[in-house]
């Protein structure tokens, strides 16, 4: 289990967020294109808070849109996968710090990952 | 404006935030709100919102980089991740129940506080003596980074407090939708003795964690409009990646002072607009 070092797991987070990023761009850019080909002179209006559709708030909702290919469905979607990404980070941690048999610093991420599933998952019901 | 306008100003803007935002590892947030409340008179919780997602484009982006660079320092992060991510949710909570032309008050007020910390020499040099904090020696934080002549060694110390201050630098991130960079380089440079280079690497690091903290709870708020979050993040995300390459052959004086003069611009434009309600 020598091959688990720090070093080693520094280079996979790189790899993970530099993936998730790229994604997450991908399919906000896809959303954007379907977005701007068809609305592109539409003149909206941002100065009045009205909040997001029900659909485009919770994580069903988002993946339904998305797959209709519908451009604010997708940008959401890509959203998703952006927020994603540092979670996946965390969760990747716990098992890299698990094979470097470092237990502080595996209950240290089991405690960060119990928050950000709260704050993902509490306030979806 | 048209939506293919606003598409392209807004995307224009968050480059360049992006990039300064990794620069100086204080985020693009501080920047992309003003832009969008000021300047395209956005309202107060998207811009927010938007800018919640830019911070996390831009923190995960460029840590990318640096984490493959080694100047960050891991242990450090993760510890002090508990700290911002518990501010996060509890200043996202806060968030539903102020006004938004105090928010606004309050960002400006925080823009003001992270441009005068930012610019203010540290104490003294980092410590690569002297015995270690059992706390930080306990949990293993000591670390190296490499420089121009082999890796360089440094001591962390007084974790209690670098610890506190991380909690409010996440209540702030999940109250403005910013990365709280600069709190976070404060706690870790002043506080717990981290050479800057670790320290704003490491910040910026750990901002992507803390934004998603409150993320979730923004989303499900109906805070993340797709039409207005999209250019940002499209913008923020190559900026960033800019900076980063840039940042290692940057002094970081040089880099602090230019920083801070447009912060100081923006913060009192946004206590102004904020108190006189037209935000």
């Amino acid at each position: 289990m020598s091959a688990w070092t720090d070093q080693r797991m520094e280079r996979i987070i790189g790899r993970l967020l530099q993936t998730g990023v790229l994604l997450s761009t991908v399919l906000v850019l896809a959303g954007a294109v379907v977005e701007l080909s068809g609305h592109a002179s539409q003149v909206p209006d941002y100065r009045v808070f009205r909040g997001e559709p029900p659909a485009l708030r919770g994580f069903a909702g988002i993946a339904r849109q998305a797959l209709a290919l519908h451009g604010r469905g997708l940008i959401q979607f890509g959203l998703l996968v952006l927020i994603a990404t540092p979670v996946a980070r965390v969760a990747f941690s716990v098992f890299a710090f698990l094979a470097e048999h470092d237990l502080t610093y595996v209950v240290v991420t089991l405690v960060v990952l119990a928050v950000l599933a709260f704050s993902l998952f509490g306030a979806h019901p | 404006m048209t939506l293919a306008a606003m598409f392209l100003l807004v995307w224009l803007g968050s480059l360049l935030a992006g990039f300064l935002g990794a620069l100086t590892g204080l985020g693009g947030g501080v920047v992309v709100v003003p832009l969008l409340a000021l300047l395209l008179r956005v309202d107060l919780r998207y811009a927010i919102g938007a800018s919640l997602l830019s911070v996390i484009a831009t923190s995960s982006g460029a840590a990318a980089a640096y984490v493959r660079d080694g100047m960050s320092n891991v242990r450090v992060g993760m510890f002090l991740e508990i700290a911002t991510t518990l501010g996060a949710l509890g200043g996202a909570a806060i968030a539903a129940h102020v006004a938004t032309g105090a928010v606004a008050v309050i960002f400006g007020l925080v823009l003001l506080g992270a441009a005068t910390l930012s610019v203010r020499r540290t104490a003294g040099p980092p410590g690569t003596d002297g015995p270690a904090d059992p706390i930080s020696r306990a949990l293993r934080l000591d670390g190296s980074y490499p420089g121009s002549r082999g890796p360089v060694h440094y001591r962390v110390r007084h974790v209690p407090a670098g610890f506190g201050l991380m909690a409010v630098a996440g209540g702030l991130s999940g109250l403005l939708g910013i990365g709280s960079g600069a709190l976070k380089v404060i706690a870790m440079d002043d506080v717990m003795r981290l050479p800057f280079k670790a320290s704003s690497t490491t910040s910026n690091f750990m901002i992507g964690v803390t934004a998603a903290a409150s993320a979730g709870v923004y989303l499900a708020r109906g805070y993340l409009d797709p039409l207005i979050a999209a250019p940002v993040v499209l913008g923020a995300l190559p900026g960033a990646l800019l900076g980063a390459r840039v940042l290692p052959r940057l002094r970081s004086r040089v880099l602090r002072l230019v920083f801070a003069a447009v912060i100081v611009t923006l913060a009192l434009e946004m206590i102004y607009q904020g108190a006189t309600g037209r935000l």
